[in-house]
């Protein structure tokens, strides 16, 4: 019982990072695939965040005269920076979708490759 | 008690996550990727990291999603139905999900503390111990972002700054000009042209 709880939260972190994962390979709309993107993205960070995390430890910001116990701070540190660069990508994705649906008329990537394959010289 | 508002949490995030994957309208979908980012930030203050919860609760779940909307405002709201190749991504991820828990198997349990992250001497203890008389701030997390491990930070911005180039490049500039006025052959001004008309255009 103690090792379902200790493990739990590994284990909902993988079933979120293959729930994505599935996403961005069954799902031809490419919109929805940078959806699965950022649900493995976010499934990372709480990867991170769990291992972090100390038993009766409290947020890592230092008080005066007392003997708490605090989290490592240094996954915090890297998950800020992992959720910005992740919002950036995910921005650079979505314009290139934009730019191939105006391009193509639609975002549907068997579409595109039979659209490709019409190409004469593709 | 933290624990259980954990698991509880938990388990909402994957309960969301199998909504993103059977909905077919991608409006929903993305509004489910905001309320996932929101619930994972909820989750975050109980596991103490209280700078990446409102990191995650203004980027994740606000900019993310007004990002997605306003991609999804100039594509299609709706993705066509699919279904035949299922099998194959359903069997990979299975595998690969087993695989995975098999290796959490070893892993050090939630909270403990004798793991490896948090018995460190270098990454975790020395943080902790000797960033206020090091650096100063109170908040160990500004601490190490901002000195110790200050490099990382100016890569991120480097990395905004250079996602900023290219979606100005892919999008902005174009949009300014109006269509007409706009030269045949100037490059980056195509406007949506029929793929049959003239294939070579969109490359």
């Amino acid at each position: 019982m103690s090792q379902l709880i200790g493990l739990y939260s590994y284990w909902i972190v993988i079933v979120l990072m293959m729930a994505g994962l599935y996403i961005m390979i069954a799902r031809y709309n490419l919109v929805k695939k940078i959806i699965g993107l950022s649900l493995f993205q976010t499934s990372i960070f709480y990867l991170y965040i769990t291992m972090s995390k100390i038993e009766g430890g409290t947020a890592p910001i230092l008080v005066e005269d007392a003997d708490y116990v605090y989290s490592n701070p240094l996954p915090h540190v890297l998950i800020l920076t992992a959720i910005v660069v992740g919002v950036a990508t995910s921005a650079v994705a979505l314009a290139l979708i934009v730019r191939i649906y105006e391009s193509y008329g639609t975002i549907e990537e068997d579409e595109l490759k039979a659209i490709e394959a019409a190409e004469p010289d593709a | 008690m933290d624990t259980l508002i954990v698991l509880v949490l938990l388990t909402f995030l994957a309960i969301t996550a199998i909504g993103i994957i059977v909905l077919r309208d991608l409006l929903g979908a993305v509004i489910l990727l905001g309320l996932y980012s929101l619930t994972a930030a909820g989750a975050f203050v109980v596991m103490d990291a209280v700078d990446v919860a409102f990191t995650e609760a203004a980027v994740g779940a606000g900019i993310s999603t007004i990002l997605f909307l306003g991609a999804l405002s100039f594509t299609k709201h709706e993705q066509k139905p699919r279904g035949h190749d299922s099998w194959v991504a359903l069997i990979f991820v299975v595998v690969t999900g087993g695989l995975l828990i098999y290796g959490t198997l070893d892993m050090p349990h939630y909270g403990s503390p004798d793991s490896p992250s948090q018995t460190h001497p270098e990454l975790a203890v020395r943080y902790v111990q000797e960033s206020g008389s090091e650096v100063g701030p109170p908040n160990i997390v500004t601490s190490v972002l901002a000195s110790y491990r200050g490099y990382d930070t100016l890569g991120e911005t480097v990395v905004v700054f250079a996602a900023g180039v290219a979606v100005l490049s892919l999008l902005g500039l174009r949009r300014r000009r109006p269509e007409d006025e706009a030269p045949e052959d100037a490059p980056g001004d195509i406007p949506a042209a029929d793929p049959q008309d003239n294939p070579r255009r969109n490359v």
